[in-house]
């Protein structure tokens, strides 16, 4: 039976991008580091981010950029979560017309192609909450 | 304390040259600025490219005989150059150089960059998009400053008109606005001709030791040079991370920090201004150039492209050269280009691009790191 592989590991689980809090300054980020991004503590907590988040800006990549072995055109963007965290992701909308500002978002882990021993490779992605 | 005169420019013209080697483009930029100093003595010289591989700057002072003094390659990113002129300017006010030289070149491979800054993993997933993250900083500039589409296509418009008069620029064609939007779209808003073309060419210039500014000298002064890295916290600063805050509002841009350090460094603030030379890797970026330089209140980019203000024969004209959009971006190179159209500026040698009684220049690059240079010129 082929495997499903992430595209890189520490980023997320099926159920959520796994991100950090930092307990110093308190803020969050992604993906998970040992030093915080904004203060340099190292006290660090490893965390589940939310789920769900709001759509904050998008576009669609229509010619593969480097390296990328998946399907174009594909959505890309970045959404705001509840942590007070604006992350860049894949988009699993390409049609604009059906994005907007402050749009309700959900984490979907999503395939992004096939290795030839039949492998899927899965990475993050949002997806508009109603098509969830 | 010393000032730092501009005494030689040199260009190879940015372009696509099958032929030639980035080394033989270095030579004939450095040939020219050189001679155009009076083939000074340098004690040192100072090399800015990206792409070009290891000692670079050396291939260039082997081909003309010119090595034994301290050669410094230098890669920041778009600002490799600034990096570059900051490094030499520095040397010189501290005394420790009369003479440097400062060159930058670049044969970049065609289409969109591909870059050892992006992990594997990264480039697997998509996300080493590069024009897709200038088009979500073109969408949330389109939100904030009211630009439409049809005033990022005025961007072109403008700056491909100004570079027909530039012999070193790539397209030297004007364009209409609906030829830009009838383009194709590589990541909506950004159309292929709202993108620059990643190129090759070399620029150098030579600095020399001078008394401090007096005001009345008829040479063109370096009056400062800085580079600024990204504070953390934007989700769309060039150091293109993979997340940011929401509560972004109060951290400058790295091109702000660059200018306010170059204004300060200089005594001049945006008004002094009488052309600026600015980094349009795409038309959206030229337009936040002018906020995050402070040339204009943010949020009235919009404004200022739409009543002609940055256009030549304008209040503020921006990208005389016909800017990156009409030069193309020889990433190594292209500061350096900035300050040698900016010196022929200040010398009143631009011939039809000239900015009548322009006296003080801005130059201002900002990429990949993030890195931004802003250079203050003066005459």
């Amino acid at each position: 039976m082929p495997g499903v592989r992430p595209v890189h590991e520490g980023l997320f689980t099926p159920e959520h991008l796994i991100g950090g809090r930092c307990d110093a300054c308190r803020r969050h980020h992604f993906p998970a580091a040992t030093t915080c991004p904004y203060c340099g503590s190292t006290a660090v907590t490893e965390v589940a981010l939310s789920d769900t988040g709001t759509l904050w800006a998008w576009t669609a990549v229509t010619a593969p950029p480097p390296g990328y072995r998946g399907e174009v055109p594909f959505g890309f963007g970045v959404v705001e979560l509840p942590e007070g965290l604006r992350v860049i992701t894949r988009l699993g909308e390409s049609d604009l017309s059906r994005l907007s500002f402050g749009q309700a978002m959900k984490l979907d882990i999503a395939p992004l192609h096939e290795e030839d021993d039949g492998t899927a490779v899965v990475t993050y992605s949002f997806v508009p909450l109603e098509c969830a | 304390m010393t000032g730092v005169a501009i005494v030689g420019i040199g260009m190879h013209p940015f372009g696509r040259f099958e032929d030639k080697t980035v080394t033989e483009m270095g030579v004939e930029a450095v040939r020219a600025a050189l001679g155009d100093a009076g083939d000074p003595e340098f004690q040192a010289a100072f090399c800015g490219t990206a792409y070009s591989g290891v000692a670079a700057g050396h291939k260039v002072l082997g081909a003309l005989g010119r090595t034994g003094t301290p050669i410094v390659d230098v890669e920041a990113g778009c600002a490799s150059g600034g990096a570059a002129l900051m490094l030499a300017a520095g040397a010189i006010r501290a005394g420790q150089y009369d003479c440097a030289l400062v060159f930058g070149i670049e044969k970049m491979p065609k289409g969109i960059i591909r870059s050892s800054f992006f992990e594997p993993w990264r480039e697997e997933a998509g996300l080493a998009a590069t024009p897709a993250y200038f088009a979500l900083r073109a969408q949330r500039l389109m939100r904030e400053s009211g630009v439409t589409k049809d005033l990022l296509a005025q961007v072109v418009v403008k700056n491909r008109r100004q570079g027909v008069h530039n012999p070193d620029a790539m397209f030297r064609a004007e364009v209409t606005a609906d030829e830009v939007l009838a383009s194709r779209l590589v990541c909506e808003p950004l159309h292929l001709w709202m993108l620059c073309s990643p190129n090759e060419g070399a620029a150098a210039v030579v600095l020399r030791a001078a008394p401090a500014r007096d005001g009345g000298g008829p040479g063109v002064t370096l009056v400062a040079a800085t580079l600024r890295s990204h504070l953390p916290g934007s989700a769309l600063h060039e150091g293109t991370p993979l997340s940011g805050l929401a509560d972004d509002a109060d951290i400058p841009a790295p091109t702000t920090l660059a200018a306010t350090a170059a204004y300060e460094e200089a005594g001049l603030g945006p008004a002094d201004l009488d052309v600026v030379e600015c980094q349009d890797t795409d038309a959206a970026r030229e337009l936040l150039s002018y906020e995050e330089l402070g040339l204009c209140p943010q949020g009235e980019s919009g404004e200022w492209i739409a009543e002609g203000v940055t256009a030549l024969g304008g209040r503020l004209p921006v990208n005389p050269s016909g800017g990156l959009l009409s030069k193309g971006e020889p990433l190594g190179a292209s500061a350096l280009g900035q300050v040698v159209e900016l010196t022929r500026q200040l010398r009143g040698g631009a011939g039809p691009r000239q900015v009548d009684g322009a006296r003080t220049a801005l130059g201002h690059t900002v990429g990949r790191g993030a890195n931004a240079s802003v250079v203050l010129l003066q005459r």
